[in-house]
């Protein structure tokens, strides 16, 4: 080969692999892209039963409940306006308490939140942006100091 | 007292930084030689200054000194004597003083072995770090004082975050930043290079070793924080693609790709502007990751309380060093041309392929990361971009660039001929599809991809020995000849070897824990067992244990496979005592083929526990390799020829290069 055209080919092939990278990405995106909803926006937009997505509020009080017997735990999700009810399998988060922040991802089918991930937090003071942001949607955001009680 | 003179002694550090950042690069500049010399002088002063500085808030800290706020907040005169110390930087105020701690270190570094640098490029590199350091005491000294005092102060402190009360997270901060910080020198000699228009292979041998000191620090911080992840949070998992760990794995591969590309640089005298421009993108996403976590605009697994108002200072901080740098490589970058040329298939052109893809890693990280911001500033809603995405990018880029990492090694510089390398690889190359085949066979079918990813772990730890072999002549001359020449390798050589049989061994727990991981979750009863894996758990007691800051409910599991020997497995749930925060502490019996992993959780009303099982394949496969990649770059470091001051050892160098097989990879 001419140096010229080795040149171009080396370009051509670099683009080509630059290409790949970027189609790679972009289709990894559309499928993973996870959109969060806050309980009333969950109720009013109502999204597929396949479709992957967060919720985010507050734990609503004394909504916790095991069955004897099973690992599935129940609770309620809520911005202080609505809530909609979520079923776990497995060992929450430390610091997963009653009326504090949550987030958790999974899908969402016939009026129930089946979660499959429940996010942790590693700090008490810790407020997910997204919990902040529901609460404030439904006007109900007392500031962070308050929600901590 | 003692508070106010490390207050005072940080307020000195910052004023001797700008005297440190702005005298010697303008003495560089008129070639004065007094103004530059007070570069060495003001950089040790400037870390005798800090380290007096978080001396003082140590000594705070171990004294239990409450008018200190952060020391109520993180501290508790019963908490165990390591989690004391911890505390300095287990929060936002004292984790940045570490951060310009370890500044100083670096720069203190560089002015006590930088003897034989050039007076110029050792001025500007040190005004560099002075300037970096400059910046980030702004930072600390307005919105972030850890010697803010507190008045009444309390009798006792709030004590730190339970999570952090453990051995592991006890030195993870301080490694991460020494492979954060430890890449402002590499940042700084691009800087320098470019305003002097002027990058050589001495500046990339001057480089080198301290792109390897950030690199090995960088490696066993992440590490160490993934470690403490697995066995912390008890969700079995290492690695879960958060903003926060991806904020430190971006500036690794960035560090890598800088790492392979100097190595161009020293040998062949081109990838110039490439190799700068990847030392300034290194630490642009050190300091990108610092903002990530400070700031906590992003939500994240590991996210902890942050204030908005800093992120806004880093961030302001990050686009005027970045946006300086880049102005400057923009304007001076043109200058620099290489002065060879070499055939894409050579070993160049290996590592430029290495490189082209850690970089589009990197960037695709980057993308992912920041995704949900834009798209949240922009108000289209609010998204997350989870674990899938990543492990769609990044394994298929990181793949063919495991094949090339075990082939690139055989090619020769310049001009290499594929095929004589292929040929010395037959072996590896079937030994490798025979093990892909073979743990098909045995693993479930539908587990291809899995067993693709173990033979290419076996393809790269055999070419990495088929390397090392043929390096040595093995079968090729007599042994006892081989041995001699085995015993001679150079360490740079030792280095390679040993990162990439590392990361071969890694690659293979990454990918068998993730593909073949069992999981069981039930409710046990004192006396009930369950069979995981083919081994027998059996919950025989469950007692209350107190310890120095907490009680916990403790499991005692026997675990046996086929009537072998019991081990005893003691799983915990704490809840400590001051903040009735609990924590969770796995049980893990690390075994050759994987870890027994159980967690406890929560006591229900019928009084059985909730307890949680894995067996997690090859875990301690990757641990064991990520410490041989540490351990290449120790090994690397000692090599003679980084012995600081190489420059001034050029005819040993030339020696050694004059012997091809001799000089392979080093």
């Amino acid at each position: 080969m001419k140096p010229k055209n080795k040149r171009l080919s080396l370009i051509v092939a670099t683009m080509t692999a630059l290409a790949a990278s970027v189609a790679l990405i972009l289709v990894a995106f559309e499928d993973n892209v996870v959109f969060f909803y806050s309980p009333s926006d969950l109720l009013k937009k109502r999204p597929g039963p396949t479709q992957k997505l967060r919720i985010g509020g507050l734990v609503k009080k004394d909504s916790i409940k095991r069955e004897p017997g099973v690992t599935e735990v129940s609770f309620e999700v809520t911005d202080l306006n609505n809530s909609v009810p979520v079923v776990f399998n497995g060992i929450l988060p430390d610091l997963f308490r009653e009326e504090q922040g949550v987030v958790a991802e999974g899908r969402y089918r016939e009026q129930l939140f089946y979660a499959t991930q429940i996010l942790a937090k590693h700090d008490e003071q810790y407020m997910p942006p997204e919990v902040a942001e529901s609460l404030k949607k439904s006007g109900k955001w007392k500031g962070p100091v308050e929600l901590e009680k | 007292m003692l508070v106010e003179i490390g207050h005072f002694a940080l307020v000195l550090a910052l004023s001797m930084s700008f005297v440190q950042g702005t005298l010697p690069i303008i003495g560089a500049h008129y070639n004065k030689q007094s103004w530059m010399a007070l570069a060495r002088p003001t950089a040790l002063l400037q870390l005798m200054l800090i380290l007096i500085s978080f001396v003082a808030l140590t000594i705070a800290f171990l004294g239990s000194d409450f008018s200190l706020k952060i020391v109520v907040n993180n501290s508790h005169t019963l908490k165990p004597l390591l989690y004391k110390i911890s505390g300095v930087w287990g929060n936002h105020e004292g984790s940045m003083l570490l951060w310009v701690l370890i500044l100083a270190i670096y720069g203190g570094a560089i002015a006590t072995w930088g003897k034989n640098l050039r007076p110029a490029l050792r001025a500007r590199v040190l005004s560099i770090q002075g300037l970096l350091g400059f910046g980030f005491m702004l930072f600390i000294l307005f919105t972030s004082n850890p010697f803010d005092r507190i008045s009444p102060a309390p009798i006792n402190g709030q004590d730190l975050n339970p999570l952090l009360q453990d051995p592991g997270l006890a030195f993870h901060p301080p490694l991460l930043y020494l492979g954060y910080v430890g890449l402002s020198t590499t940042f700084s000699f691009a800087v320098a290079a470019l305003i002097e228009g002027k990058v050589d292979p001495v500046w990339a041998r001057w480089v080198r070793p301290w792109a390897l000191v950030a690199w090995g620090f960088l490696t066993s911080g992440i590490v160490l924080g993934s470690w403490w992840a697995y066995y912390e949070l008890g969700w079995g998992g290492w690695w879960f693609w958060d903003p926060v760990e991806n904020a430190s794995f971006m500036p690794w591969l960035a560090a890598t790709a800088l790492l392979h590309s100097a190595i161009v640089l020293e040998k062949r005298d081109t990838l110039k502007s490439w190799t700068v421009f990847l030392a300034i993108i290194a630490f642009a996403l050190s300091i990108l990751g610092t903002f990530i976590v400070r700031s906590g605009v992003i939500t994240s697994v590991h996210a902890f309380a942050s204030d908005p108002g800093r992120g806004v200072f880093i961030l302001a901080l990050l686009v005027i060093t970045i946006g300086t740098a880049f102005v400057l490589f923009g304007w001076r970058a043109p200058l620099l041309k290489g002065s060879n040329l070499f055939q894409p298939i050579s070993r160049e052109g290996g590592l430029l392929i290495n490189n082209f893809l850690l970089t589009v890693a990197s960037a695709s990280i980057l993308l992912g990361t920041l995704y949900p911001l834009f798209i949240d500033v922009l108000e289209l809603g609010k998204i997350s971009v989870g674990a899938p995405y990543f492990n769609a990018v990044f394994v298929p880029l990181m793949t063919p660039m495991i094949l090339i990492m075990g082939l690139a090694p055989f090619m020769t510089w310049k001009r290499a001929d594929i095929l004589v390398g292929m040929s010395k690889l037959k072996i590896a190359g079937i030994l490798s599809i025979l093990v892909f085949i073979g743990v098909w066979f045995i693993k479930d079918k539908a587990t291809v991809l899995a067993s693709f990813g173990i033979g290419v772990s076996a393809w790269l730890f055999l070419a990495t020995l088929s390397e090392l072999k043929n390096r040595i002549n093995l079968f090729g001359i007599p042994f006892k000849e081989s041995i001699n020449k085995l015993l001679r390798q150079p360490r740079g050589s030792w280095g390679m070897t040993l990162a990439h049989s590392g990361l071969a061994i890694a690659v293979a727990g990454m990918t068998a824990s993730s593909a073949w991981k069992v999981e069981s979750i039930q409710n046990m009863n004192t006396g009930n067992s369950i069979n995981v894996a083919g081994y027998e758990f059996k919950l025989e007691d469950v007692r209350q244990v107190r310890g120095p800051n907490y009680l916990a409910t403790r499991g005692i599991f026997a675990v046996s496979k086929h009537n072998s020997n019991k081990i005893i497995m003691k799983p915990e749930k704490r809840i400590y005592a001051v903040s009735q925060q609990p924590t969770t502490e796995a049980a893990i019996e690390p075994t050759l083929l994987g870890d027994l992993y159980i967690v406890i959780g929560d006591k229900n009303k019928d009084g059985s526990y909730i307890t949680r099982i894995y067996f997690n394949p090859l875990v301690p496969w990757m641990w064991f390799g990520a410490i041989l990649m540490v351990l290449g770059s120790i090994v690397s470091l000692t090599d003679r020829r980084y012995r600081i001051g190489a420059p001034s050892s050029r005819k040993m160098l030339r020696q050694s290069t004059s012997d091809p097989v001799e000089s392979i990879n080093t």
